[in-house]
């Protein structure tokens, strides 16, 4: 008789019991392997989680000194999710019309709880991500981290750079004020300027690829609404969709290069192990392997002695959040420190003067000031497939995995900085003291104008040094240093006389304290 | 395919395309073909029929106390007028390098983005632009007068009242 109520007590008692330890079976199933404590369960944390599994179970120990990556690829990826979190934020806000746009700015600005704040570090991390992705490029080159086998995955970075200046760029035109208006401006006639070229060659009217991208960019023959709708949708969808497969591609390719680059004999120069963490294997390895199939590529890890590395868990994880956690804490001081700017609206009648692109684009625009063609897209060119060149061309092996490693070295670096930045210096005082060729020759052809800029000249100083230095060194990789070298002092000479030296009429000022009043 | 008797092949040979691979090829290639057909479709799309911009054709009246050779701008417009004994020209104040609007002043026109400057009848000077500013029609209608930002016209052409 009291069988079925006990039954009833005994579904009740386990009802119970399970409701009690839901929540921990909850994270069990979440977190199948339990906590990383063990060198077993370290591994299964990484492996056994979707967004972690990119990294190895273990990282080599040479990758986590602070030299070997300074961090600057977590920093630039931090920093994109940091603008990504923010402009979705931003989206809530913002309408993607002319006068609408630049209304709705001002709202998040100035009445939007912590609008102006979300759009402060959303500025700001844009800023870092171009900072961080060029220190990053940098950090690559100096290591010859470009080398064979990741030449593909040097190519996919200056995608992901040319898709953050990009995302940079585009964002600038949306809050429809005068900077963004006139800079827009000035970047869709520089997509127009192989009009100068085709116009010199009398070509134009059959064929106009400087029109055709232009009307590709602005989807009319002005900057308006439909212009503001093409640079809103490339901001917010396509230039970032193409940044997260790039990024995908890019990471996963960092693992199937063999990880980081380190120097052959990373191992003797790195400090006996801590007590702690176990090598992989033993050191003589007793197996015997059989090739199962005949694959291409490399092949699996086989008689290989012990290997100098440590659990990514908590080792490397920790390191990369510490990175995440200084990107953050530098993006939101600079917020908290400076406004992101909006000027008055956007006036197509008046000019803002000067009209400046973002700093980035500074160098640029100072050498679109002598001819538009040759500075915004014939030198740019010639750069981007410069340093694509640099992993096919450089063949050589000595010094991968050191900074500056390589034939010439440091020195060679050291005494390249004076006459990057001296040539950059040189050319620009020149020009600035004594005018360029329309003002010596009045009936110069315009082709010749066109293609012959100080950058021209600037580039092929670079470029005849660099063949000296391969001669002096017989070597690519002196040359490259040298070119890479010169290449960042040019960046940052003409990006500084750009930003700071540029008045109205693009006139050189030494301070703006000295520009016309009107 | 065939294999004679006591002839090993390897399979690493090359093997003439057998007819049910060389369907699968075509068929391959067939829907190859049709995404490409279909992506120079959809190229099409970013270029309308019809261009969304302002019009470009407008009248304004002239202050009879303009001088010989001062600019008259009309608001809003990026174009200059002038009159003098000879008659009635406009001059297009969209700079040719990189798309500012040029000032003019009494010695001809000057960009505020990039420093090019011009003659009065939009000669190229000095600074990076790479054509002078073009002249652009000008008609009388009825005391006003027509301009059509569209239609460039040789420089020194002017129209009598």
């Amino acid at each position: 008789m009291s069988t079925p109520i006990t039954q009833e007590h005994a579904a009740l008692q386990t009802f119970r019991e399970n409701l009690l330890a839901a929540p921990r079976r909850l994270l069990d199933a979440t977190f199948r392997s339990g906590k990383p404590t063990t060198d077993r369960t370290r591994s299964t944390f990484v492996f056994g989680n979707v967004f972690l599994h990119l990294h190895a179970v273990r990282t080599h120990r040479w990758n986590l000194r602070w030299t070997t990556t300074m961090g600057l690829g977590i920093a630039s990826t931090a920093a994109f999710l940091i603008t990504l979190i923010t402009g979705v934020l931003l989206m809530f806000y913002y309408k993607p019309y002319p006068d609408a746009a630049y209304d709705s700015i001002k709202d998040i600005h100035f009445v939007v709880p912590t609008g102006r704040f979300i759009r402060n570090i959303h500025r700001w991390a844009a800023n870092v991500m171009v900072v961080a992705v060029l220190l990053h490029m940098a950090r690559t080159f100096y290591t010859g981290a470009y080398r064979k086998p990741r030449e593909f995955n040097w190519l996919i970075g200056m995608g992901l750079l040319v898709t953050t200046l990009g995302l940079s760029f585009t964002g600038y035109l949306l809050p429809w004020d005068q900077l963004a208006y006139w800079a827009i401006t000035i970047g869709a006639n520089i997509a127009q300027s192989p009009r100068e070229v085709t116009d010199a060659l009398n070509l134009t009217d059959n064929f106009d690829p400087g029109g055709f991208q232009r009307l590709l960019l602005l989807g009319s023959d002005v900057v308006g609404d439909e212009a503001l709708i093409r640079f809103y949708l490339l901001h917010v969808m396509i230039l970032p969709l193409a940044l997260v497969m790039l990024m995908a591609v890019h990471f996963w390719r960092i693992r199937k290069d063999g990880g980081m680059v380190r120097p052959v004999d990373a191992d003797q120069r790195l400090a006996p192990r801590s007590g702690e963490t176990y090598p992989v294997f033993t050191e003589a390895p007793q197996k015997t392997y059989q090739l199962a199939a005949i694959v291409k590529g490399k092949t699996g890890v086989v008689g290989r002695g012990p290997e100098n590395t440590v659990p990514s868990m908590p080792h490397l994880f920790y390191a990369e959040l510490a990175v995440l956690m200084l990107t953050v804490l530098i993006c939101v001081a600079l917020s908290l420190v400076s406004d992101a700017p909006l000027k008055e609206l956007a006036n197509p009648a008046v000019p803002e003067n000067p009209a400046k692109a973002p700093w980035y684009f500074l160098g640029l625009q100072e050498m679109v000031a002598f001819s538009a063609f040759m500075g915004g897209i014939g030198i740019p060119g010639i750069v981007l497939v410069g340093l694509g060149l640099i992993p096919f061309l450089d063949r050589e092996e000595k010094g991968t995995g050191d900074w500056f490693g390589g034939p010439g070295g440091w020195p060679l670096v050291r005494r390249t900085i004076p006459f990057g930045f001296g040539i950059a210096i040189l050319i620009e005082a020149y020009v600035i003291r004594f005018g360029w060729l329309r003002e010596w020759f009045p009936s110069i052809p315009q082709l010749v104008i066109t293609l012959i800029n100080p950058g021209t000249l600037l580039t092929l100083a670079y470029a005849l040094y660099s063949v000296w230095l391969v001669r002096r060194h017989n070597s690519t990789r002196a040359g490259a240093l040298g070119l890479f070298t010169c290449f960042l002092c040019g960046f940052i000479v003409l990006t500084i006389i750009g930003t700071y030296f540029r008045g109205p009429n693009w006139v050189f000022y030494w301070s703006p304290a000295d520009w016309p009043k009107h | 395919m065939t294999v004679k008797a006591g002839e090993p092949k390897s399979r690493l040979d090359p093997e003439p395309v057998p007819r049910r691979d060389f369907l699968g090829l075509a068929a391959l290639w067939a829907m190859a073909g049709a995404f490409l057909f279909s992506l120079a479709g959809m190229l099409r799309l970013p270029k309308a029929a019809v261009l969304s911009s302002p019009a470009k054709k407008f009248s304004v009246n002239l202050p009879d106390a303009l001088a010989d050779g001062e600019a008259f701008v009309p608001p809003g417009r990026a174009v200059a007028l002038f009159r003098d004994g000879e008659g009635v020209h406009a001059v297009s104040l969209i700079c040719t390098h990189l798309g500012c609007v040029v000032k003019p002043g009494p010695e001809g026109f000057e960009c505020p983005c990039h420093g090019s400057r011009f003659k009065s009848d939009g000669e190229v000077v000095a600074g990076p632009a790479p054509r002078a500013l073009p002249w652009i029609k000008v008609s009388s209608k009825g005391g006003a007068w027509v301009v059509d930002e569209d239609v460039k016209v040789p420089a020194g052409t002017k129209e009598k009242a």
